[in-house]
């Protein structure tokens, strides 16, 4: 591959005695970066690019070998000799993968909901508005973010029980359904913003209501985008909490049926493989359609914090 | 209320409205993050279990703690994997950082590339691992075609831990990459340039200008990695089974936490006394890191 960036360099180097042109290769102080040195970058760039994404394609891979193929060959095949999908089907025959997964996009769907309405309104009022005890506020969300989830787990749980609500998709939502985090998030943002045009709007009447929906909420889209994100994300793939909630095999989230069928199926690799493939595809999906607004995102807020 | 002022300075608002805003949010923060605190607590000096309201036993707990050979090899692990993982996540994602800081063609789709480990479920990680590092999976048959034969990374004890300790580096190498990515675009370019001038090459540049400018990342890095890494679960749950490997001998605190207090027949109590330990040692570790930072500053 040293010799595709080797060619590339070649292609955008700026003809000797014509003025430099204007897609040549810069670095970030918009110095050229020489041939070799580029060469030597792209070639760590794929051998990261083998270690990060392989694994993934070569579960991907294990998925669409066919019953007959042997998956435990030395030297290793990478390509499926002759792919096929019917582990797809087994594993919907084996567990109810569809419903697993409808599960789990409630559960994220809702996650999603909760917080960005509710960090937003929190969020609002600890930045924007005036009274008595905010302080006092600001500081539980601030204590409740340093609070380490994996410790009170088991006293989660017990409340959940009280409440009655354990082995529902509800009592799986409810304690991330606003994360302390997502609140201070949604603060940050929101004490950005200039206090001119929220005056304007008060002197034409508005109320704090109006202000909040019309003026404030539009203006930071961007870390609302970013809440969703990683509120998504993080119903989706969490593990632990939906395993000491759920008990039922019939409500379990992607995630438990998963260890399930691992732990059920663990001597066939193949249906294991595709009951990944059905989890990680659909975040993988969403996070392409979505990083560009994430990583800005997430370097506006590193940066401004 | 009707006291609408004349100047925009004072918010027409119902005194009651600002608590209606953040209400939402400090019920579901208080019923389910800091109640369940107090009550880990409380419950840590109890006998209580799962359908056992319990009474009150004073230290009880903490005394039968000392004596558990299960909680010293769950303490040995989580300790032994903040050891092995700290490290590792302070500087691999560093280097990761500079290699794509660099805005050359196709860098956006190696970043993004680079997440995706941070965005797939740990189960899916865990599962995938496990098939790779199994006895006749990927990196084993690759092992034994360049002659080195068959490894056991998940029946031995160690190599167990050690495969986990990897795993969970590859998973976050993408994460803590973003922070760092943050950081060095806030490092000034002069520096890099004077030293350049000055004759230095890139590893003296790298000791000399980058990492001073971004070593309060560092510490952040390393307190995040350190407190993830003491409370580590599903990695070593999912590589080694529930009940932590060969002898259990692979179990973290966090493991024995879900083991004991789950369950018709969990130990309440017990699991909180765990727990305790588990919040005393992270906020240790962040003091820790926090004063090692200050330290070099002085």
């Amino acid at each position: 591959m040293s010799v595709l960036a080797n060619e590339r360099d070649v292609e955008r180097r700026p003809p000797a005695g014509r003025g430099p042109r204007r897609r040549r290769v810069t670095d970030e102080h918009g110095r050229r970066v020489r041939g070799w040195e580029l060469a030597l970058r792209y070639l760590l760039l794929l051998a990261v690019l083998a270690l990060t994404v392989g694994p993934f394609l070569w579960q991907l891979s294990t998925s669409l070998k066919g019953p007959t193929e042997d998956i435990f060959s030395s030297p290793p095949k990478f390509l499926p000799g002759d792919p096929t999908l019917h582990n797809y089907k087994r594993v919907a025959d084996t567990i109810p993968v569809w419903d697993y997964a409808f599960n789990s996009l409630k559960v994220a769907g809702a996650n999603v909901v909760t917080n960005c309405v509710g960090s937003a309104l929190a969020g609002y009022a600890l930045a924007r508005l005036r009274y008595r005890g905010r302080r006092v506020a600001t500081l539980v969300f601030i204590l409740a973010m340093l609070v380490p989830v994996e410790g009170i787990i088991i006293a989660q749980f017990t409340t959940m029980r009280e409440l009655g609500l354990n082995n529902t998709l509800i009592g799986v939502v409810l304690p991330g359904c606003v994360g302390a985090m997502n609140v201070l998030l949604m603060r940050n943002a929101f004490l950005n913003l200039p206090y001119e045009i929220e005056d304007a709007a008060f002197v034409d009447g508005a109320n704090t209501w109006q202000r909040f929906l019309r003026i404030a909420l539009p203006s930071v889209k961007g870390t609302l985008a970013v809440v969703a994100i990683f509120a998504f994300m993080g119903a989706w793939d969490d593990f632990l909490w939906p395993l000491i909630v759920l008990s039922d095999p019939s409500k379990f989230t992607l995630t438990i049926g998963l260890n399930y069928l691992h732990g059920t199926f663990a001597n066939d690799e193949r249906l294991v493989a595709a009951g990944t493939v059905i989890a990680v595809a659909p975040l993988i999906a969403l996070f392409a359609c979505l990083q560009r607004y994430f990583f800005r995102g997430v370097g506006e807020g590193a940066v401004k914090g | 209320m009707a006291s609408s002022s004349s100047t925009a300075r004072v918010r027409r608002q119902l005194p009651t409205s600002p608590w209606l805003f953040a209400a939402p949010g400090l019920l579901v923060v208080g019923v389910f993050i800091l109640y369940p605190f107090v009550s880990t607590v409380v419950n840590a000096f109890t006998d209580r279990r799962t359908l056992i309201p319990g009474t009150f036993v004073g230290l009880a707990n903490f005394r039968e703690l000392l004596h558990d050979d299960m909680f010293w090899i769950g303490l040995r692990n989580s300790t032994l994997y903040v050891l092995g993982v700290v490290p590792a996540l302070v500087l691999l994602p560093l280097l990761l950082a500079l290699l794509v800081q660099k805005n050359i063609p196709g860098i956006t789709f190696f970043r993004s590339a680079f997440y995706t480990p941070v965005v797939a479920s740990i189960v899916v990680v865990g599962l995938i691992w496990v098939w790779l590092l199994d006895e006749r999976g990927l990196v084993n048959s690759l092992l034994e075609s360049i002659g080195v034969g068959r490894v056991g990374f998940l029946s031995d004890q160690w190599l167990l831990l050690l495969s986990a300790m990897a795993v969970t580096v590859w998973k976050g190498l993408g994460y803590y990459m973003i922070i760092y990515l943050a950081a060095l675009a806030n490092v000034p370019r002069e520096l890099h340039e004077a030293a350049s001038v000055d004759g230095a090459g890139a590893v003296r540049r790298f000791l000399t200008v980058t990492v001073p400018a971004v070593r309060s990342t560092m510490v952040l890095v390393a307190a995040l990695s350190s407190v993830a890494a003491f409370k580590v679960f599903s990695e070593v749950y999912l590589m080694a089974g529930p009940d932590g490997g060969p002898a259990g001998e692979d179990t973290t605190l966090v493991m024995l936490v879900q083991r004991t207090g789950t369950g018709l027949t969990g130990r309440v109590g017990y699991a909180s006394a765990i727990s305790v330990v588990v919040f005393v040692v992270t906020v240790g570790l962040m003091l820790l890191v926090l004063r090692a930072d200050r330290k070099e500053d002085a």
